[in-house]
């Protein structure tokens, strides 16, 4: 039976075999190619053998992988021989060679039809077979009627049926039109009375795919596949030849039955038979999401089976159980065989231990997520390459959704970065950046470990890169520590810094930061700022669950992810919710805050107050809350170096109304608040030039006052603490965290407040420079049994410290030449303009304390504005505004500013562009004065029940 | 190819005789292709089932055989590719593949790979990977009348086997009548 029956074909295949090398063969091949080729051009003399002979050779070279771009035309043409023989071979040939898209194919439809619609039932078969396995959508419009005919005609022996079954489901998928469902779901119908077990399968498989488009159509056709699986299950009438190792063609059995009777045997062939059907059934258990009693029973059983020696079953078990896990709420069984889960990740077998991580990251919850991740992080010392990256990435996601605590996640990431650098991507490491920035408690801890893992002799670059950036940031708060003065720290991440691979030429990236350097050292008192720590990350997506739901996993996996995410969404730590600006986090290198100017955007604290409260998540709440917490309390001086300010415009609109109303109570921590929406209307109703919050508590109420006097730099204001209540307010505290550009004294705040008294506590403000940061009153008191903390922003703003001032055209003009040197004046155009007319405009600067100056600038739809501004560094320094509008297109202008200190442009640029990208709400009709009159208590309706709020901007 | 003869179901534990056999049919398992590769990654047959260009071809065939030539005996006959599941069985020195779903039924799939190398069994007698090298149009023939559309069509092996022997004779009865008409032609012009 070795010859295939072709002398020539086995000649050519013997010799392949006998080829020593690739490139022998290759010879071999390219000379049986040539030699076809020939034939082919002078077909007249080629016999129908001949012919077929050449094709199959065609089929051969193919097969072992060379390109054959020529006979398909003759390989086709076969199809349309008279004879058997050479019919069959083009039909097979064609469908092994070609692929649905090829044009050769269209030639031939024709033939196919008459084939099909003919009496020859062998050639009707070749055609079935052939459409079936390479119709495309041409060979479904013209075909698909002839081949339904077939499939119902009672003339038709079942070999024909059984493949116009096929056939027809091949085109269906190609284009559903061609089944037109009122027709044929009696048909289906009656189809499925077919006695004929092979008709039946091909049958069948066309009928799951009818119904998973309409399950509704052949709703009919219930009853009847009821009946053959009883049929089956019962092993009723089912002829000899359909029982596999004695199991009745299974289909689906009464699952009970199924579920208690299946054991593992001995015959291989009949275990898997009956398996095969067993996870059937179980896929419709979990459909069906039968009562918790069968779904132990199938967890019950799935335990057994990955516990057993045949891989197979190790394999389905972990599967099916990371299936049940999406559907229904097994979760607590499934834990229960977490021990052998966690051994599987140890199996010898990839596979196996696929699904294992898989399983075990998807039954990951708090109460487990320290036990699997640790798990996790030593697989990853064996693990092969093939399954770091995603191991790491779902070791990173599970500490970061479920950590006991933060340190712990600190722990957690360092040691992936310690043992699978390579495999850690940036966001990781980033996301451990952001967490320690945004929460100081772990600063020193993250410091100190970073600190540590520097001792070691081999440092993966990220590891190099992830403690520059802690240790930059957080080094100091080591200080005392035995090896960690800022010398001893520097020297240590110097040594290891060449081990760190730049982006780009050593040469060129040390001349870019030395001139970045020496242009940082040149500003001055900036400089400190630009030293300062870096401020909290606004809450984002999770960039790494973001990539796991990008990355390729199979479909059981992203429904996971998926389903994960929706548990969350409501956790501080992964705010879903948000729009994911700039999903990842600027501090990829730790050199480029040196290019970013500080821009201080106040819109964190708003973001977060418009947030609904946090929940707490259901299983696992816990340490989820109190990160929470953590996280929400409403920070001023948010630093935003990657979100231009027109990303927000709604923010903006807060912040405007924080500074234009008088008034403006404001983020609340987030966990107690129970009326944002009322809050935020309070920002906007103008209340003269006082500045008061109440908060109320159920049982006290305190008033916080503020009066304020200005002149040049300096401010002297006055805070004024009222106790409204009958007992008298403990532990008061007040502190000042003033920005790095105001020097600030407090003086000092009385330990009690007497029921119903004010006090009274004078601050005094210098203005070192420019800088649109604000500071914060830090206020406590303890009332009763409770503690109660607030931040409040203060009125101090950049526009404070202007004094609108008058100049001539003559006075004006060489000062606008003067300054025109790079830096010092600033031209942008600034788009998203709420489009305003002129005079608005004029009167937002007046507001501003920028004196608008008519008549300098000739064109109407310009307009000129001076004003001085004071601090200790600039004492009183010239600024010169100029904006270009367009009339068409009013929603963006040109924006020019000048001074003598660069900075002190770039400030005010940001401050007069900050408020045009939005209008206030209120627009004071009258600019106040710098110098406020007195008086607070002028009670604004306060609606909080929490007695969480922030006071702000003040004209 | 003589003497060096070794029977692809000689590994089996199992008898076939007598056991018709037949495997369970269930959800739409759409296959997405089949591939048979020898141990030392030679292509013994390919079938395609969805419209894979000819490149793609040839990358799908590099990858699937550098993952399942990999894998060490004892291991479970299912490997991730791309999202898909390849489901593969060795027989002697030839590698069965088939690619299947995610969410497919892995056992049912390895029961058609059965069902075919025991149809194939029967049909070489004894098959072993020399028949499928010089016969490796037969085995195409065989696979066809198991598979179409990626589908199972016939679960029962004497119905494909009793195909397959009719095909033949088809064309042997035509080869007779080509034979006779040319000693015909060949008398009429001597």
């Amino acid at each position: 039976m070795a010859l295939s029956g072709m002398r020539g074909l086995s000649v050519f295949i013997s010799d392949i075999r006998n080829c020593h090398n690739k490139e022998q063969e290759r010879l071999r091949v390219d000379k049986e190619l040539g030699n076809i080729r020939t034939r082919f051009k002078n077909e007249k003399g080629l016999s129908p053998y001949e012919k077929k002979k050449y094709v199959w050779k065609m089929l051969y070279i193919y097969m072992l992988g060379y390109d054959v771009d020529f006979g398909h035309m003759e390989t086709v043409s076969l199809i349309s021989a008279p004879k058997y023989p050479e019919k069959q071979v083009g039909y097979i040939v064609t469908s092994c060679l070609l692929n649905e898209n090829n044009d050769f194919l269209r030639m031939v439809i024709n033939t196919v039809r008459n084939d099909i619609i003919g009496r020859n039932e062998t050639y009707q078969c070749l055609a079935l077979t052939m459409v079936g396995n390479i119709g495309g959508k041409e060979f479904s419009e013209s075909l698909a009627p002839d081949v339904q005919k077939l499939l119902i005609s009672s003339s038709c022996r079942p070999v024909v049926r059984k493949k116009a079954a096929l056939c027809l489901l091949r085109l269906y998928r190609k284009n559903p039109d061609v089944v037109n469902i009122d027709g044929w779901s009696d048909r289906m119908a009656q189809l499925l009375d077919e006695r004929d077990l092979g008709v039946l399968t091909s049958v069948m498989s066309l009928f799951v795919s009818l119904v998973s488009n309409n399950a509704e159509a052949y709703w009919n056709c219930l009853p009847k596949c009821v009946r053959i699986l009883e049929r089956m299950a019962r092993n009723q009438d089912i002829p000899q030849e359909y029982t596999y190792y004695g199991i009745p063609s299974p289909w689906l059995q009464v699952l009970q039955r199924i579920l208690m009777g299946t054991d593992v045997v001995k015959n291989v062939n009949k275990n898997n038979a009956s398996h095969a059907v067993l996870f059937e059934a179980l896929a419709l258990v979990m459909h069906l999401d039968a009562e918790k009693e069968m779904m132990s029973q199938c967890v019950a059983l799935l335990g057994k089976f990955i516990a057993v020696r045949e891989p197979n079953i190790r394999y389905l078990g972990l599967e099916n159980m990371s299936r049940m896990l999406l559907v229904t709420d097994v979760q607590d069984i499934i834990k229960r065989h977490q021990a052998q889960i966690i051994t599987s990740l140890k199996d010898p077998d990839i596979s196996i231990r696929r699904r294992a991580l898989d399983l075990l990251y998807g039954m990951c919850d708090v109460t487990n997520a320290k036990e699997i991740v640790e798990e996790l992080l030593q697989y990853l010392n064996t693990a092969e390459f093939a399954m770091r990256e995603e191991l790491s990435l779902k070791a990173a996601i599970l500490a970061e959704k479920f950590a006991p605590d933060l340190s712990w996640y600190v722990d957690v990431i360092l040691q992936l970065i310690d043992k699978a650098g390579d495999f850690v991507s940036d966001d990781i490491w980033y996301r451990v950046v952001q967490f320690v920035t945004n929460n100081e408690d772990l600063q020193p801890y993250a410091a100190a470990k970073a600190r540590e893992y520097l001792d070691k002799p081999a440092l993966h670059e990220t590891m190099v890169k992830v403690s520059a950036y802690l240790l930059g940031e957080y080094g100091h708060l080591l200080a005392r520590r035995p090896g960690c003065s800022p010398k001893e720290l520097f020297a240590i991440i110097n040594d290891k810094l060449p081990t760190v691979s730049y982006e780009s030429y050593i040469d060129v990236e040390i001349q870019q930061r030395a001139v970045e350097y020496f242009e940082l050292s040149r500003k001055g008192a900036a400089l400190a700022d630009v030293l300062a720590e870096m401020p909290k990350f606004p809450e984002r997506e999770s960039a790494l669950l973001k990539k796991a739901e990008d990355a390729e996993v199979d479909t059981a996996e992203q429904s996971a992810i998926k389903l994960r995410s929706q548990q969350q969404t409501s956790s501080a730590i992964v705010v879903a919710d948000q729009p994911p600006v700039n999903g990842s986090v600027p501090a990829s290198n730790h050199l480029t805050l040196v290019k970013m100017p500080s821009q201080n955007i106040t819109e964190e604290s708003n973001v977060t107050y418009e947030e609904p409260p946090v929940e707490i998540p259901k299983e696992n709440g816990a340490p989820v809350e109190v990160e929470s917490k953590v996280e929400n309390i409403p920070e001023t001086n948010i630093e935003s170096k990657v979100e231009p300010p027109a990303a927000h415009p709604a923010s903006q609109a807060d912040l405007l109304a924080d500074l234009l109303g008088p008034l403006a109570i404001e983020g609340p921590p987030a966990a107690v608040e129970q009326n944002p929406v009322q809050g935020l209307e309070t920002n906007q109703s103008p209340v003269g030039d006082l500045a008061l919050a109440t908060l109320e508590d159920q049982s006290n109420s305190v008033q916080i006052g503020l009066k304020a006097e200005w002149r040049a730099h300096h401010g002297r204001l006055v805070l004024f603490l009222g106790n409204k209540n009958t007992a008298p307010l403990l532990s008061v505290q007040a502190l000042i965290l003033p920005p790095s550009h105001l020097k600030t004294e407090l003086s000092s705040v009385p330990d009690t407040v007497p029921p119903r008294a004010q006090v009274q506590i004078p601050l005094e403000v210098v203005n070192l420079r420019a800088s649109r940061d604000v500071a914060v009153l830090d206020f406590s008191y303890t009332f009763g049994t409770s503690l109660v903390n607030v931040k409040l922003r203060l009125p101090v703003v950049l526009n404070k410290f202007l004094q609108p001032i008058t100049l001539s055209p003559e006075e004006f003009f060489p000062q606008w030449k003067a300054l025109n040197v790079q830096n010092l004046k600033v031209q942008e155009v600034v788009k998203g303009v709420k489009p305003l007319p002129l005079p608005e405009i004029a009167s937002l600067f007046m507001s501003l304390h920028l004196a608008v100056a008519p008549g300098l600038d000739n064109n109407l739809n310009n307009l000129v504005a001076c004003t001085t501004f004071f601090s200790e560094t600039t004492r009183a320094m010239l600024c010169l505004v100029r904006i270009e509008t367009d009339p068409q297109d009013r929603t963006q202008l040109r924006l020019t500013v000048a001074s003598g200190d660069q900075y002190l442009t770039f400030e005010l640029k940001e401050y007069i562009k900050e408020h045009l990208i939005d209008i206030p709400r209120v627009q004071a009709a009258s600019p106040p004065v710098p110098v406020q009159p007195q008086l607070p208590p002028a009670a604004v309706p306060a609606t909080y029940n929490d007695p969480g709020a922030m006071l702000a901007g003040l004209l | 190819m003589h003497g060096k003869k070794k029977n692809l179901l000689s590994a089996e534990i199992v008898s076939t005789a007598g056991e018709p056999s037949k495997p369970e049919l269930t959800s739409a398992t759409a296959i997405h292709f089949v591939l048979l590769i020898s141990r030392q990654g030679k292509v013994r047959l390919t079938k395609w089932y969805n419209p894979y260009p000819q490149k793609e071809r040839s990358k799908v065939i590099k990858e699937v055989s550098t993952l399942v030539l990999t894998r060490g005996p004892k291991m479970c006959n299912f490997v991730d590719w791309h999202g898909y599941r390849v489901v593969y069985k060795r027989y002697a020195s030839l590698y069965f593949c088939m690619c299947i779903d995610a969410a497919d039924n892995e056992l049912e799939t390895l029961q058609i790979i059965h069902h075919f190398v025991e149809i194939l069994d029967r049909y070489f007698g004894n098959v072993c990977e020399l028949d499928l090298i010089f016969n490796f149009h037969k085995a195409y023939f065989i696979l066809d009348e198991v598979l179409i559309a990626g589908e199972l069509q016939e679960s029962n092996k004497k119905a494909v086997l009793r195909l397959i022997t009719t095909q033949d004779n088809l064309v042997e009865a035509a080869k007779e009548e080509a034979s006779s008409l040319r000693n015909i032609i060949a008398q009429a012009t001597k």
